[in-house]
């Protein structure tokens, strides 16, 4: 049985992510922001189960699809909707954007643009926590598509030889861009992989969030044993298209109501916490609106920050 | 003797013959030794010694967490060294040929080098990716390119390319004290090149060219193998009665533009001169540059004197032919100022 604390607290950030997805489009949709972004509705469980087991000086790399890691890692909602609005007061001074919000402070090494580019990255950062002789571990987050990048096998391979602290999640939200999984591999038991590597591999249904919950915290305590890495591959479905605006026309709208309606972490969690007798609907209900007031209070912070600077020299080169 | 203990004892000022392979690692046991971030990842760098034996020794000395040999994996070894990087280590890793930088151009050019800019400012990368390129042992084409130019175009990285043992240890010591991503790019014909190396430690700062010949009638501005070739070039062109000034980068990126500009004003004619293959190559950054600040200065326009454009072949007398020897550079310098 999880612990109350936890599973609200799971809730609390899956509905964090979710309401700032939403007001991300609608923002979008009022052209305050531009350039592109890629929902994570649906997938929440995934970010979530995994960051709830790690510390601040624990690391995450990210994806392009990276708004729901960032707020997993404990981000300040203000600093990421500014970033969005190309604010100065955002986290990478209206330079990154989207794909690139980074919060080093909280050991976010960055969402990033290249589909599996985070992934050695992670591997990197686990290196460090080897040589250095500390406790901490890495967590890459990567989408089904990444999985079939050669970073994949590379850092997966370079991290099963030398026992790195590092934890591979794959998000399998069924697309990769417009490609369905079923015609990116031949086999549907993405986590067999890891056999390749000689390391652990688990796939987990993340409509469940106390599943991955459960499933991280073996993995993430493993690697902070000295245990190795594992790979992780949470089965999700991506509620929305790849970017916003995306027309979808490589899947039909009733797959898209079906799976909204049977795979929704969030409300898979209102009815176990209630039923389990965690949480009432009204202590339910009091945390969504505390995650909208302070969503609005965050949009609110944002709108007041100055306009991104005039880039620096200082910036491209740490010295020069 | 330890390199450590040499620097310690030894009087200042005082220089060993060296090899450039042999400064290189003289470059890499002071700073190991001297910060333990410090770590070399690479292929066949532990009891080969490294495809070049720039790291034979290391292993024994500093062991296998510190000379960390990798599987033939080069997008992931330098992703492992830029996340290394973002967390707080020094890392270096090797790339065998620099023909191999495209198996990770994404972790070098998408990731190293914009993580700090693309991060507000959040981030520093203090990675080297220490490489080696260049024509002239029959490797043929996907083991003898010049790739410098690809770098330089990169907002982010530096590139620097010593021609000498004592550049080579003085300008990789400032590159692993550097706190941004350097491509640092040897010429694998160099490696048993020998000169005078100061003993101890040796720091040459990044960005600062150097006159290695100075003169009056024409500038040449090249780099890396080439500048052996421009001395030796400007030797014969000064028995011709031809005063010729050989200015060697060091490095490209950042590029010490006053060196340049000063001679040219001199010497009122330029002539730039580099392996690698003319077309979109960095000679006509120096020659547009040059074109640019100091037009009215010039009493002829810039000269280009590079590789052909061509894949490197394989046969001896083929290879020769596509990049330019010292009998090239007298012709071209003669008729520069002729």
């Amino acid at each position: 049985m999880i612990d109350r604390v936890v599973a609200i607290d799971l809730y609390r950030v899956m509905r964090r992510i979710r309401r700032f997805e939403q007001r991300s489009t609608t923002l979008f949709g009022e052209d305050k922001i531009w350039g592109t972004i890629h929902s994570y509705a649906g997938e929440e469980a995934i970010a979530a189960g995994v960051c709830a087991h790690l510390r601040d000086d624990d690391w995450i790399t990210s994806t392009h699809r990276g708004h729901g890691h960032c707020i997993a890692k404990r981000a300040d909602l203000g600093k990421m909707y500014a970033e969005l609005l190309g604010r100065e007061t955002g986290y990478c001074r209206g330079r990154g954007g989207s794909m690139h919000i980074a919060d080093t402070s909280k050991g976010n090494l960055g969402a990033n643009g290249i589909v599996g580019g985070g992934i050695p990255i992670a591997t990197g950062a686990a290196l460090t926590a080897q040589q250095t002789g500390t406790d901490q571990v890495a967590v890459s987050f990567f989408g089904d598509g990444a999985a079939n990048e050669g970073t994949f096998h590379e850092s997966l391979n370079l991290a099963a030889i030398w026992k790195l602290p590092v934890v591979y999640v794959c998000e399998n939200n069924q697309y990769a861009e417009s490609l369905p999984v079923s015609k990116a591999f031949a086999t549907d038991d993405l986590a067999s992989r890891a056999v390749g590597y000689g390391i652990p591999g688990v796939n987990v249904d993340a409509r469940d969030v106390r599943l991955v919950y459960a499933t991280a915290g073996e993995a993430i305590a493993r690697a902070r044993a000295g245990g190795g890495p594992t790979l992780i591959v949470a089965e999700a479905y991506r509620h929305e298209g790849h970017y916003y605006g995306d027309p979808q026309h490589y899947r039909p709208k009733e797959e898209v109501e079906i799976w909204r309606a049977t795979f929704d972490p969030i409300i898979n969690a209102r009815a176990w916490l209630t039923s389990d007798g965690v949480a009432t609907e009204a202590e339910i209900d009091a945390v969504d609106r505390e995650v909208d007031e302070e969503t609005e209070a965050a949009i609110a912070w944002a709108e007041t920050g100055p306009i991104a600077s005039p880039i620096t020299l200082e910036e491209i080169y740490a010295s020069y | 003797m330890p390199a450590t203990e040499a620097a310690a004892t030894e009087a200042p000022g005082a220089t060993t013959e060296l090899f450039y392979a042999d400064a290189i690692r003289d470059a890499l046991r002071l700073e190991m030794h001297r910060d333990p971030r410090v770590l070399i990842l690479g292929e066949d760098i532990a009891e080969h010694g490294g495809a070049f034996q720039v790291t034979a020794g290391l292993l024994a000395e500093f062991g296998p967490q510190r000379i960390r040999q990798t599987p033939i994996s080069e997008l992931g070894i330098v992703g492992a060294g830029v996340g290394a990087a973002l967390t707080g280590l020094r890392p270096i890793v090797e790339l065998m040929y620099i023909d191999f930088s495209g198996l990770a151009i994404d972790q070098i050019v998408n990731q190293a080098a914009q993580n700090r800019f693309m991060f507000g400012g959040q981030a520093r990368v203090p990675l080297v990716v220490r490489t080696q390129g260049g024509s002239g042992r029959g490797n043929a084409a996907q083991h003898s390119k010049s790739l410098e130019a690809w770098f330089t175009h990169v907002a982010g990285l530096k590139v620097v390319m010593p021609a000498t043992p004592a550049d080579a240890k003085g300008l990789l010591t400032a590159a692993i004290r550097d706190d941004d991503p350097v491509m640092f790019i040897e010429h694998k014909l160099l490696y048993r090149t020998k000169g005078p190396v100061p003993d101890g430690e040796h720091v040459i700062p990044l960005g600062k060219a150097e006159v290695k010949r100075e003169g009056s009638d024409l500038t040449i501005v090249t780099w890396s193998r080439e500048v052996l070739f421009a001395l030796e070039a400007a030797a014969t062109l000064a028995a011709d009665g031809v005063d010729t000034e050989v200015i060697d980068l060091r490095s490209l990126v950042p590029l010490d533009k006053e060196t340049i500009l000063a001679s040219v004003r001199k010497t009122r004619r330029l002539l730039v001169v580099h392996e690698a293959i003319k077309r979109g190559g960095y000679g006509g950054e120096i020659a547009a540059l040059v074109a640019e600040d100091a037009f009215d200065d010039l009493d002829a326009p810039p000269r280009r004197l590079a590789g052909a454009e061509t894949p490197i072949p394989y046969a001896a007398h083929l290879e020769r032919g596509v990049i330019p020897q010292v009998e090239d550079i007298v012709r071209v310098a003669k008729e520069l100022v002729g």
